[in-house]
């Protein structure tokens, strides 16, 4: 079986491809040098297929699929844009693709992107062409809900989870604004916040408006969501709405401020953090410049530290939400993340040794893995 | 009407590495729908769902800077467009 990590960058995409044992890594690319890539990400259901992110500093944004594991690449006949705005309406024009997720395995072909500023859009045709997802883009609510563009890199859809069990069950984060559900295919939706600190709002108990970093479903107990929060690391069993803040047993020094949170493949108790400074103004850095991911194994009661092969101090690594994963192995896992810097770093066995499998890249923006 | 539409190296792969292209319409917008026809996917890399120009591109007709897609065309003009970049 091949295995390949994606990794997109604000200069193009590159593909880091290993040896038979994982210790040699072969760097190829760059694809479509110059354009800036925020996903790349396989099609679990027919694993040929890929689909890319991208934009340029003054181009428009676009999807582009590839039919063949990436060796060529066919740009959207019709990439996602929102409705035209009626007279008076506030007209919003889709700024990035920041985010692209397969649809369940029942529904072959069918892809969600999320943009900035915050809109879903749904392909049906692999990717060809997309319309937007009215139920959420043109919700009664979504004023409300997403305060606009407040932050220097704009309102973003992130993290879309469909329930394996059932295609018309979905959330989506967006940042800021909150996690939202979805029971009956994108048509309504409905905050699902309760229990998340958002302590940069003036009411604490805020039903939205929340800035979740990234959320992940797991896929073989979807009960369980994992949340690395702008305000702490949670965990949510349903049919609960109040997520709890597990991020309390990091260590105190460490605190539980990060962007990505990576699940294990089959064991719902297992999932990876890589934490950064969320002090003063938020330099988003290795927490006193000692890069580490952590990793618990029941479910947020604990957490150990993996820092084996990283740097020992005076590393400054942030690491955005795309840009951490895992491989496809159900056991002795490979971790993997990407730094702004341009470094990938590989965790053998689960994340417990670290190595440097390539470095000199552009600013990282996300790392994925494909077979 | 005829007119010339100059092309800027980013988007070159949409027009083969052609720096020039004939392009029909008797405005800018008409241009722009010729171009398409041609080209499929470029107009949207210059102009956004609510035919705004984006941000960081601009258009000319001749030497006049475009600001509405109304903006007429004539035969022969020549229709730049000026891709905008700062910083690294």
């Amino acid at each position: 079986m091949t295995t390949a990590l994606w990794i997109g960058t604000r200069k193009g995409a590159f593909t880091l491809r290993p040896d038979a044992r994982r210790r040699g890594w072969r760097l190829s690319g760059p694809q479509f040098l110059g354009h800036i890539i925020h996903h790349v990400v396989q099609d679990p259901r027919e694993p040929k297929v890929l689909l890319l992110a991208a934009k340029t500093g003054h181009l428009g944004p676009t999807v582009y699929r590839s039919s063949d594991r990436g060796r060529t690449w066919r740009e959207a006949a019709q990439p996602p844009a929102f409705r035209k705005a009626a007279d008076g309406e506030s007209a919003r024009a889709v700024e990035r693709v920041f985010w692209l997720t397969p649809g369940h395995s029942s529904e072959r072909g069918t892809w969600y992107a999320g943009t900035a500023p915050a809109g879903l859009f749904r392909s049906e045709d692999g990717g060809e062409r997309w319309q937007p997802v009215a139920g959420f883009n043109d919700h009664p609510m979504r004023p409300q809900w997403v305060p606009g563009d407040g932050t220097p890199d704009g309102e973003l859809t992130h993290s879309i989870n469909i329930d394996p069990r059932d295609p018309k069950r979905l959330y989506i984060a967006i940042s800021p604004g909150g996690v939202f559900e979805s029971s009956d295919g994108g048509a309504d939706w409905a905050p699902l916040n309760e229990g998340c600190a958002a302590d940069f709002l003036p009411d604490p108990n805020a039903l939205y408006g929340h800035d979740p970093h990234c959320v992940a479903v797991h896929p073989h107990a979807p009960d369980r969501l994992y949340q690395q929060n702008h305000c702490g690391i949670y965990r949510l069993d349903r049919p609960a709405r109040r997520w709890v803040r597990i991020g309390r047993a990091m260590p105190k020094k460490v605190g539980d401020i990060g962007f990505p949170i990576v699940l294990h493949p089959s064991d719902p108790q297992v999932a990876w953090v890589l934490p950064m400074d969320g002090q003063t103004v938020w330099p988003r850095t290795s927490i006193a410049g000692k890069p580490a991911v952590y990793r618990t194994n029941d479910g947020g009661k604990s957490w150990r530290r993996l820092d084996r092969g990283l740097p020992e101090s005076r590393a400054w690594l942030t690491v955005l939400r795309q840009a951490m994963c895992r491989d496809a192995r159900l056991s002795r896992i490979g971790i993997y993340f990407g730094t702004t810097g341009g470094e990938v770093w590989a965790g053998a066995n689960d994340g417990e040794s670290w190595r440097c499998i390539a470095r000199h890249l552009p600013e990282i923006y996300s790392v994925t893995h494909a077979v | 009407m005829s007119c010339t539409v100059r092309i800027p190296s980013p988007l070159r792969s949409y027009t083969a590495g052609a720096a020039t292209v004939p392009a029909e319409g008797g405005t800018v917008a008409e241009v722009l729908a010729s171009l398409e026809q041609r080209f499929a996917g470029i107009r949207f890399r210059m102009v956004d769902e609510q035919s705004r120009i984006r941000r960081h591109i601009r258009m000319y007709v001749n030497s006049d800077e475009v600001t509405t897609l109304a903006q007429p065309v004539a035969s022969r003009d020549v229709v730049h467009v000026i891709c905008a970049l700062s910083g690294g």
